[in-house]
């Protein structure tokens, strides 16, 4: 890892010369048969690892648990690399000046559906919510359109997805991305037809007039394909820990916890089960990475469909430290309005989709 | 020169304002670099952290940019 990180670090601080970068610029199209190739290869890999070289007997708990961690944790970091570095490159299309300025001026609705979309594709870190924050509501974004972005930004984050899509397949996936899309649209609309603006810290305001100057960048191509470069660099070199910690605690729970195990704890027939998810999920606060690989074992043991996806949207989706940032901006009654607007929706879509599964 | 590394604190803040210190020094410029933390203050600058600012102009925002950019920045920024 250290190695790798270091060959990076030196290959983008080198005085590249023009074929060094046009190496660079093409590398990813000769990874990517690659790519192709050890994906595919990755079952049959884990199967001889596990049947032919260690011969371990078939179908006891160890062997089987051994098998799910071996193949799933290959499998997730292979699309999560590739996934995160086709991100990269997408969000180098997208800044959250750029997002301003398509919000600026677009009446509620409309801006609650555009700021939730946009959340997905502007790059966004939780330690930037404060100046965002400001510099949307500044220009005359509404409150309520802002807070659909801040809903959907970490929310629907492509770590998330993937792991989603590796683990539970694809509709899962989608059924993830559009709840949490229709939750950040609705819960921004609500926030805003409350008519909470005298809860912003009034600091806020009077930054206004000295509108933040930005840059408005030309952003060569081969600078968009090392964006990719640097997003799997950033991304993965802090996430994979997490995605073998959480793959292994799923393989245990797959190995070892009895089917049906959960089914009166976490299962629909359950009623509180929802509300009880969410209500530990909030304080939780853990990466997508960590927390999807335990709660798709967890589904597997009788956990009901809405109950889990609370869970993981309450604990991805509403972070403590995020709203202890946010207090810089916010009064605490906004603070509570937003937590409880967003878990409510979450609850909702946990006991729609018990009822419809 | 006056330089304003603008972040509240994050590891890429803080990794921002050690190497534009070394571009400064491989470049032997001297210059005041100023660690803003204060969200008042960075959000007269930029919306997205961290951000580097010369002599009041923003170079750079949301990204830690390269050492050889960051110096690129720092020689255009003295040649106007």
């Amino acid at each position: 890892m250290r190695d790798g990180e270091a060959l990076l670090a030196s290959g983008i601080q080198r005085p590249a010369g023009r074929r060094d970068e046009r190496l660079r610029t093409f590398f990813p199209l000769i990874l990517l048969p690659l790519w192709v190739g050890l994906f595919l290869s990755l079952a049959p890999a884990s199967n001889y690892f596990v049947d032919h070289l260690l011969a371990l007997p078939k179908g006891n708990h160890f062997t089987e648990a051994l098998r799910f961690f071996l193949y799933e944790v290959p499998k997730v970091l292979l699309l999560l690399t590739l996934i995160v570095f086709g991100v990269g490159i997408i969000r180098s299309f997208f800044s959250p000046e750029r997002t301003r300025k398509i919000l600026e001026g677009k009446s509620l609705f409309l801006g609650n559906v555009l700021a939730s979309l946009l959340g997905i594709v502007t790059p966004f870190c939780s330690c930037s919510a404060v100046p965002l924050f400001v510099g949307f509501v500044e220009t005359g974004i509404p409150l309520g359109v802002t807070f659909s972005f801040l809903i959907a930004a970490p929310m629907i984050n492509e770590v998330a997805v993937i792991l989603l899509f590796g683990l539970f397949g694809w509709k899962t996936a989608l059924l993830y991305v559009s709840t949490g899309l229709v939750i950040a649209m609705a819960a921004g609309w609500t926030i805003g037809r409350l008519k909470l603006e005298r809860y912003v810290e009034s600091w806020v305001y009077e930054v206004k007039g000295e509108s933040p100057q930005g840059i408005e960048e030309k952003i060569p191509f081969k600078e968009r394909i090392n964006a990719g470069y640097l997003a799997v660099r950033d991304i993965v070199s802090k996430v994979w820990l997490f995605v073998v910690i959480g793959i292994a605690v799923g393989a245990g729970i797959h190995g070892y916890v009895p089917e049906n195990y959960l089914a009166s704890l976490m299962g629909k027939s359950v009623w509180y089960s929802v509300p009880l998810a969410v209500l530990i999920g909030v304080p939780l606060y853990s990466n997508a990475a960590g927390i999807i690989p335990v709660v798709q074992a967890l589904l597997s043991k009788g956990a009901s469909l809405g109950t889990s996806l609370a869970f993981m949207m309450a604990v991805i989706g509403l972070s403590l430290p995020e709203m202890i940032i946010l207090r810089k901006v916010l009064r605490l009654p906004l603070i509570i309005a937003f937590a409880g607007i967003v878990a409510g929706g979450i609850i909702l879509v946990g006991y729609l989709f018990n009822l419809v599964y | 020169m006056e330089i304003k590394v603008l972040g509240s604190g994050c590891p890429n803040c803080q990794k921002l304002e050690k190497m534009t210190i070394n571009a400064l020094a491989e470049l032997d410029v001297a210059a005041n670099v100023d660690k803003v933390t204060d969200f008042k203050e960075i959000t007269k600058y930029v919306m997205s952290t961290p951000g580097l600012v010369i002599d009041g102009k923003v170079v750079s925002q949301g990204r830690v940019p390269s050492q050889e950019e960051i110096k690129r920045l720092i020689k255009t920024a003295q040649n106007t």
